[in-house]
């Protein structure tokens, strides 16, 4: 990797200042930030990035917290480890999801040092994007290789003019959560729900994922209290290899049941889209039906559709279906 | 709340060794810079540090302080093989992506990919290296344990399985199958022993749990 500079800031303040300011484009590639490292280390050294500057936040007292709100929400700071989140009892019980989705990520030794922000910022794995040499359109080419190459892991949902799938498993999880995006900039802080968090390659800019500037920095995820009623949610990964792997498919299911029937549900895909993809209306018929088998096929079908596969990677659809079944059934019993 | 893991540690002891080399030290550093973002920079961060070029790291490698001079950019994996004295190569350069676990060590307890983790994101914290295990020459029920159930075949990835299951171990010595294969699942071998590995952890455990743990 190229050589680079590395600084510590003690304070948010401090790391705000190193950033270069948003409209100027030649120096906005120049400095990234580094929390657990585990995609940044994986860039610098496959000359995906070269930045002069490394800003390490692991020094910023506070960012590294989970806090329990009195009203029964949940604030974990960016730089809290994956292996936190996945081993913290209360977050076992409370955001079953969560909890089953940082537990799914890599490997031991990548949770212990992967972080919370790092996870939800990471960049694409398509192996295009990932080749030192493939100048795709992620990477300021004018096509997408994907499309008409090799795509068994790209998007059957969403795609287009870039064809990457969001490779976070907690990234459905939180948005099914509800969770909203802390962000602070030099000028004050903004707050996003996390599902507007993430952009579409039709949105803003293809070159990026989500909606930070590179005068900005993601501090915080809040996630609000389960709320009234029986919630139940899971976490299903779907992966080519059973030890550690990205997802082929993911779905991340959240619901609350009132004698039997649905009351209100969340559906969120991972995997499937450039974003964590939320099945609105798959959520919307779920309500007032029975967790039947008639029920899991209906909306498995319904939250598929519209998917456009490439030519390697249809098996997507049915593999998400069955997925979604699974997950309908675990939460029925 | 916070996590003794992942809290950054004694981070006074780091600034002493840099602070030669911050530049966030108010007019001087101004001056030398010459540029007007590092006026705001040193007017907003006087503790910040920052380091450049070959700068002299201090880690805890196995219980002793070590120095080390490397680049920031210089990862753990390499500080450990190439710039310790004498060098420490327990741990395996192998994909050097995050991918194989051969390059496994302990940073406060806890395995993580050295390959993946900067040196200078090591400073403050507690190293463990495979050579860092047995006491005296003694080798660990768990080195034990490999030995006896002939747990490697051309042995490259058998340090990183020696962390992952020391780790897991040290946190449940009761730990079942399935336990240790979670455990083990970021490390590769590809001679395929993963049987005897297994089995080698399961009896590490029972001996470790004779011995009076948890």
């Amino acid at each position: 990797m190229k050589s680079f500079e590395l600084v510590q800031p003690a304070t948010l303040e401090a790391a705000l200042e190193t950033l270069p300011a948003a409209r100027d484009t030649k120096a906005r590639d120049s400095v990234k930030l580094l929390a657990g490292g585990q995609d940044l280390l994986g860039e610098l050294k496959e000359h995906l990035v070269a930045p002069d500057t490394l800003v390490n936040l692991k020094r910023i007292p506070g960012l590294d917290r989970i806090e329990h709100g009195a009203d029964g929400s949940l604030t974990l700071g960016a730089l809290v480890t994956l292996a936190r989140i996945e081993n913290e009892r209360a977050i076992r019980e409370r955001f079953t999801l969560l909890a089953e989705a940082a537990g799914a990520v890599a490997s031991v030794q990548i949770r212990n040092q992967g972080t919370l922000g790092g996870n939800l910022c990471q960049r694409p794995r398509c192996w295009y994007y990932r080749h030192e040499q493939a100048v795709c359109i992620k990477k300021g080419g004018s096509e997408c290789f994907a499309y008409g190459g090799l795509n068994k892991y790209n998007a059957i949902l969403g795609g287009g003019p870039s064809y990457i799938v969001h490779p976070s498993d907690v990234a459905p999880a939180l948005v099914a959560l509800d969770a909203q995006a802390v962000i602070r900039g030099k000028r004050g802080e903004r707050r996003v729900p996390l599902e507007q968090f993430f952009t579409l390659p039709s949105e803003g800019s293809v070159l990026r994922e989500n909606v930070l500037t590179s005068e900005e920095i993601l501090t915080h995820i809040v996630v609000p209290a389960p709320g009234a009623g029986s919630w139940r949610s899971t976490y299903l990964k779907f992966r080519e290899r059973g030890s550690y792997d990205f997802a082929l498919s993911a779905v991340a299911l959240r619901l609350s049941l009132d004698a039997g029937k649905v009351r209100e549900a969340r559906l969120v895909l991972g995997a499937v889209a450039p974003i964590p993809w939320r099945c609105e209306k798959a959520e919307t018929a779920l309500v007032g039906r029975k967790l039947d088998a008639e029920t899991c096929e209906f909306i498995s079908r319904l939250a598929l559709e519209g998917a456009e596969p490439l030519e390697h990677n249809g098996y997507k659809i049915p593999l998400t279906q069955g997925m979604i079944t699974k997950a309908l059934r675990k939460l029925a019993n | 709340m916070s996590d003794p893991q992942s809290t950054p540690g004694a981070q006074g002891a780091e600034r002493n060794v840099f602070s030669r080399r911050s530049l966030f030290r108010g007019a001087g550093a101004f001056a030398a810079g010459g540029l007007v973002a590092d006026a705001a920079r040193a007017a907003a961060t006087p503790t910040s540090t920052r380091l450049a070029g070959v700068v002299e790291l201090e880690l805890e490698i196995n219980g002793a302080k070590q120095k080390v001079s490397v680049e920031p950019r210089t990862t753990l994996l390499n500080a450990l093989r190439n710039h310790c004295t004498p060098p420490l190569t327990g741990a395996k350069v192998v994909c050097d992506r995050g991918s194989c676990g051969a390059c496994t060590v302990h940073l406060d307890g806890q395995p993580v990919y050295s390959c993946m983790t900067l040196a200078a994101d090591a400073v403050g914290r507690k190293v463990t290296t495979v050579e860092g295990l047995a006491k005296e020459g003694e080798l660990t029920e768990v080195q034990r344990a490999l030995c006896e159930h002939d747990g490697s075949m051309c042995g490259f990835c058998t340090p990183g399985f020696v962390m992952s299951i020391t780790a897991c171990l040290e946190r449940k010595p009761g730990a079942t199958l399935d336990e240790i294969k979670h455990a083990c699942a970021g490390n590769l071998c590809r001679c395929g022993t993963y049987p005897h590995v297994f089995e080698a952890a399961l009896a590490a455990g029972r001996a470790l749990r004779a011995k009076g743990g948890k």
